[in-house]
């Protein structure tokens, strides 16, 4: 099932929570909505739900404007950030209760349900717990259990709101992949909402980073990392630095110092250059590099972090080098970048 | 005192014994290993016995003792008087009212309750502290008052009174005055039960069962009632214990009228002030009977819902 997605807006008390959002989501597709709290991302899941309704523009599903079809019109499996198991039900019952609530005539027999339930059980791996209630289960059961409940209504597309949030970092990686093996598996249209950008890249076919009400950038993991569409993106999505600069006739200066950069397509006048510490190498050769004095270091996994003092203005930048690399605490270094990112000062 | 509670203590905590031995090696740090002997909280046994006994005497003197006055002055003569004081038609007559105006009252108040309770906890809307606050007004004000303001509106010379009377309907002096004080009086019970719980609850599992396709109406029976039935029938209970005992507010819309418009509180304070004390003391009796019943009751809801918390809050 295809959604669509046309100039959505959605107003609170007059604060603005989208603001003109469009967007295609293809069928069968795993896409993740990532961004900081407060960037809408939430809002806009609940709204393809429809958990709530748009100020203005409208929702797609397929052909189908389903701008204005009530939530339990929509069929779609939504899967709450906490859960929202029912706690006086057991784990059978919770799977069974889309099923058990359809009208009479299209509903299951008691036997039919609890055989569909048994087996969304095993489907996410959770046989015989059935007769347990949700305070008996872990979280990441919890999380399963509310996954089986919300596909035993068939959706043609599972919403998840911070499906991972509540959870410790390691069941958090184990359930990531899980997921992302069940959704191939099952091929539903599915929709996550995250603001964690490494469970965003790790498991999505696209990403739509957000910001303000906004949609900043969609597209592939590996797009968004390489081609950043806006400064936000770029700050947002893994370590990087940023030094004020000025951008004359296609030549990058850093206060009056030529860097071996160039910008051919960016207007004369301020711009922000963005680095990523992994992109910088350490060098002796002066002409064109960045100069800093050593600020700190730090150690990371896989990497020694240092941090350089880079200019009048005491802007800083990172750059990360082997691990093996020592008697880097103090003095002034150059470095150079492999690759950046230049934006017009706003 | 608090060394002696150290040297008994020593021989059962080993390893915090082998600890101290070690630290008595060092004479700077004993004095903080011997502050880990004494939670800080615990007060010395003195104060703790000073407390406990000022609370056991204050509740034996104004709980206990009228308690057991009142059941000792019921059977003072004899337990046939007793039993006939009880089965007198007066009597009779104001306990059937009595349980009637709770039946009518208690359903009642659980439907307004449940209604308030539900639109503060899951709706936004202006003026939502306001209401919070208006639900509490009947416990704020003088029951004597939410009589007053009855008569006034459907009394005699009250301003609804002549289109009543003129259409033969009669409130004041009656029981729909008496039933519509109680609701009044005890409107806020079961709404201040709901109040916090819904609202610490959220609207989260109403929003699954309805993603889930449950109606509205499915979704209220098989999800929000449940989620709220203990802390519901909590105040059911206590809603019905005050309205089998309410006085000041039915006494002023009642008048009085023996066999007809006499609730068991009211009849008590009659036959008192006639100097029938053993037959005042036998009604007041099975007022009491129903309150420890009510008590009982609400221990035993306690006592499950804790069950409940644990279960449903555990993790």
């Amino acid at each position: 099932m295809e959604i669509s997605v046309r100039s959505l807006r959605k107003e609170f008390d007059r604060t603005p929570a989208l603001n003109g959002v469009s967007l295609d989501i293809q069928s069968g597709e795993l896409i993740a909505l990532l961004g900081p709290s407060g960037s809408g991302k939430t809002t806009l899941l609940r709204l393809i739900a429809g958990l709530e309704f748009p100020t203005a523009g409208s929702i797609f599903f397929g052909d189908e404007d389903a701008s204005h079809k009530s939530v339990q019109d929509r069929h779609v499996g939504f899967v709450f950030q906490h859960y929202a198991l029912f706690k006086h039900m057991s784990v059978l019952d919770n799977i069974g209760f889309g099923l058990k609530v359809r009208p009479r005539g299209q509903r299951p027999s008691d036997a039919e349900v609890r055989k569909r339930a048994g087996d969304l059980l095993d489907l996410v791996q959770l046989p015989g717990l059935g007769n347990r209630f949700p305070h008996q289960l872990s979280g990441g059961q919890r999380q399963r259990v509310a996954l089986a409940r919300a596909l035993a209504i068939q959706p043609q597309v599972l919403l998840l709101d911070e499906p991972f949030g509540a959870l410790d970092a390691k069941v958090r990686k184990e359930l990531r992949r899980w997921l992302r093996e069940l959704h191939d598996r099952t091929g539903h249209t599915t929709v996550f909402v995250t603001h964690d950008q490494e469970e965003a890249m790790e498991m999505s076919d696209r990403v739509v980073v957000m910001s303000q009400g906004r949609i900043e950038q969609v597209g592939t993991p590996d797009e968004i990392y390489d081609q950043p569409a806006s400064p936000f993106v770029y700050a947002f999505i893994g370590d990087s630095s940023e030094l004020s600069v000025r951008v004359d006739r296609g030549a990058v200066y850093l206060e009056d110092a030529a860097l071996a950069l160039v910008a051919p397509d960016l207007p004369d006048g301020p711009a922000r250059l963005f680095l990523r510490p992994h992109d910088l190498t350490i060098t002796d050769d002066p002409a064109g590099a960045i100069a800093g004095r050593v600020a700190g270091v730090r150690r990371q996994a896989g990497a020694r972090v240092v941090e350089l003092e880079v200019g009048a203005k005491g802007e800083r930048i990172e750059v990360a080098l082997p691990e093996t690399e020592r008697g880097m605490e103090n003095g002034t270094h150059m470095v150079r970048p492999r690759k950046w990112q230049l934006y017009p000062a706003a | 005192m608090e060394r002696e509670g150290i040297v008994r203590a020593l021989p059962i905590a080993d390893p915090a014994s082998a600890a101290d031995r070690s630290l008595a090696a060092d004479p700077a740090r004993k004095p903080r290993s011997r502050s880990t002997w004494h939670a800080p909280t615990t007060e010395r046994p003195f104060a703790k016995w000073l407390l406990i006994g000022v609370a056991l005497a204050f509740l034996a003197v104004f709980l206990v003792m009228p308690l057991v006055v009142v059941f000792v002055e019921a059977l003072r003569a004899g337990l046939g008087d007793y039993l006939d004081a009880i089965t007198d038609p007066d009597a009779l007559a104001a306990i059937r009212l009595t349980l009637l105006i709770s039946v009518i009252a208690v359903p009642a108040n659980l439907v307004f309750g449940l209604a308030a309770a539900w639109s503060i906890a899951k709706f936004e809307f202006k003026g939502k502290s306001f209401l919070i606050t208006l639900i509490d007004l009947p416990f704020s004000v003088s029951p004597v008052i939410a009589g007053l303001v009855f008569v006034l509106l459907f009394g005699a010379q009250g301003s609804l009174g002549p289109w009543l009377s003129g259409h033969g309907i009669k409130i004041i002096f009656a029981v729909p005055g008496m039933v519509l004080a109680t609701i009044f009086v005890t409107f806020p019970f079961v709404a201040r039960e709901l109040i916090p719980l819904m609202q610490e609850q959220g609207a989260g599992d109403e929003e699954a069962a309805i993603s889930l396709g449950a109606s509205g109406f499915k979704t209220f029976w098989l999800v929000t009632l449940p989620n709220v039935r203990w802390a519901l029938l909590y105040g059911v209970l206590l809603c019905n214990a005050r309205a089998m005992g309410e006085f000041g507010a039915v006494s002023v819309v009642s008048g009085h009228i023996r066999g007809v418009t006499d609730t068991m509180p009211l009849h008590v304070e009659i036959l008192y002030n006639e100097y029938s004390y053993s037959a005042a003391f036998a009604v007041a009796s099975i007022l009491a009977l129903l309150a420890l019943l009510t008590l009982g009751l609400k221990s035993l809801l306690e006592w499950r819902n804790a069950e409940h918390l644990r279960s449903t809050r555990g993790h």
